[in-house]
């Protein structure tokens, strides 16, 4: 099944091979980037936005307020490891701390207490450790299903996956569930912001991608990234001229 | 009469002081406290405003034209988002552009605001010194189970006031972010493709909110 979609979404790929621009060189690869982004628009059209728009109709918010705590009481443990990992030590005790008091008297991560205690939630996955480690982005990858990453995240999601505590679960028909209900709610969350980008964009994978690719910049470096330096044709314009138009 | 007439003179001199004192406020008031009060302002209208509440865009689009836009610098921030392009435009292209852009913005903005749904503000203290004639302003909004969300704005004195030119929201430049799709579309069709590609772009859009009213 899982075979035939990809050799499907290769297809897509190639055939959009044909038309040949000027590439971005963060995105060598653009023309199968397309194809697997006009891929993943269909499926999410199809199935996904459908699924994900019933789902906040029909559930309350104060529940899906649970489901998302309940999943991100999950996330938070491997948060902390990897802020352990990229050594801010206060920030993984922290996020331990809210594991510790969300399981317990936030009855299994329904509640979050531990914000309301002042332990505030972070973001943080093993793509970002490894650009805290040095490691740059790479080329810009869509992955089939998952969406915009690039080489050095797209490793890190595997990671992430692999040593997701959901694979934990057994039955395997429960373990399905939850992951099901996980993206649900994740896409849930999404609905207005990717109906933004709908109405922002003229190329609406460009402005993800660029979107995607500064976001995660200022993820890796917790929001204070340093001044990007500027591409080498709009030297000498870039400070004084550029700026203030009048 | 005397008292009609002191009376009259009195509102004359009300008048007088309120026309004298507002562009004198509007260039006295810090950054920081012109984005909270905006903010709160504008969340607070929508709040009482029914019509809003329950979808009616072109109120909701009136309101951000009259209480947000004075504060952008649009002519700023197209020239940002088009870089090297902008210098390049005749006066003409320059104007059709930032009106293209700013009816964009707006839309995209009012997109914004109408999934706002009672998140809180934090006001972060600015981080400037009283000289700083450019700073960034920072607000986080704060949801449930979720990490903040950072709005930077980029802020510029003039002879106005501050005035806003780039919003970065979660880190992403909202300016640096049209810059590539602005500059494909010039390299492909030149500034007045750019023009003509932002204003169907525009009409499309509000043909399908349009549609989505009608719908509702």
């Amino acid at each position: 099944m899982i075979a035939r979609i990809a050799a499907a979404a290769l297809v897509a790929a190639l055939a959009g091979c044909a038309s040949t621009a000027e590439r971005d060189p963060r995105d060598p690869l653009e023309p199968l980037n397309r194809g697997i982004y006009r891929f993943n628009d269909t499926v999410d059209q199809a199935i996904a936005q459908p699924v994900a728009r019933t789902y906040r109709r029909v559930v309350p918010g104060e529940i899906r307020d649970r489901v998302r705590n309940f999943f991100g009481n999950i996330g938070d443990f491997f948060i902390g490891v990897n802020n352990f990992l990229q050594g801010k030590f206060e920030d993984g005790v922290s996020d331990w701390a809210r594991v510790a008091f969300n399981t317990t008297v936030g009855l299994f991560g329904i509640h979050d207490v531990a914000s309301d205690m002042g332990y505030e939630k972070h973001n943080e996955d093993f793509g970002q450790t490894f650009g805290r480690w040095g490691a740059g982005p790479g080329p810009y990858l869509v992955l089939p299903f998952l969406g915009s990453s690039d080489l050095r995240d797209g490793i890190g999601t595997g990671i992430d996956i692999y040593a997701d505590p959901l694979d934990e679960v057994r039955p395997y028909h429960l373990q399905y569930g939850l992951w099901a209900l996980r993206f649900t709610q994740l896409r849930a969350d999404l609905l207005d912001a990717s109906r933004i980008l709908e109405e922002a964009a003229l190329d609406k994978y460009v402005f993800q991608r660029d979107a995607y690719l500064q976001r995660r910049r200022s993820l890796v470096y917790d929001g204070e990234p340093p001044r990007e330096k500027q591409p080498e044709e709009d030297k000498g314009a870039e400070d004084d001229k550029d700026k203030k138009p009048r | 009469m005397t008292k009609t007439r002191s009376l009259a003179s009195a509102a004359l001199f009300a008048l007088f002081a309120l026309a004298t004192a507002l562009p004198l406020r509007a260039q006295e008031v810090p950054p920081d406290q012109l984005v909270k009060s905006v903010t709160l302002d504008v969340v607070d209208l929508i709040a009482k405003d029914k019509e809003i509440r329950a979808g009616n865009r072109a109120k909701l689009i009136e309101l951000i034209d009259a209480k947000v836009l004075p504060h952008f610098n649009f002519a700023a921030m197209t020239a940002l988002a088009l870089g090297q392009s902008w210098n390049k435009a005749t006066s003409e292209q320059k104007k059709r552009l930032t009106e293209e852009f700013r009816t964009l913005l707006v839309r995209t903005y009012a997109s914004a605001l109408a999934a706002y749904s009672e998140q809180k503000f934090e006001f972060r203290p600015l981080r400037a010194k009283p000289t700083d004639t450019d700073v960034t302003v920072q607000v986080r909004v704060l949801q449930v189970g979720a990490q903040p969300v950072p709005i930077d704005y980029s802020m510029e004195k003039t002879a106005s006031g501050w005035k806003v030119y780039d919003v970065m929201v979660g880190g992403v430049s909202l300016v640096a972010n049209y810059r590539t799709e602005f500059n494909n579309v010039v390299r492909d069709s030149g500034i007045d493709g750019l023009v003509k590609n932002l204003s169907a772009k525009n009409r499309s859009g509000l043909e399908a909110s349009a549609a989505a009213a009608a719908r509702k």
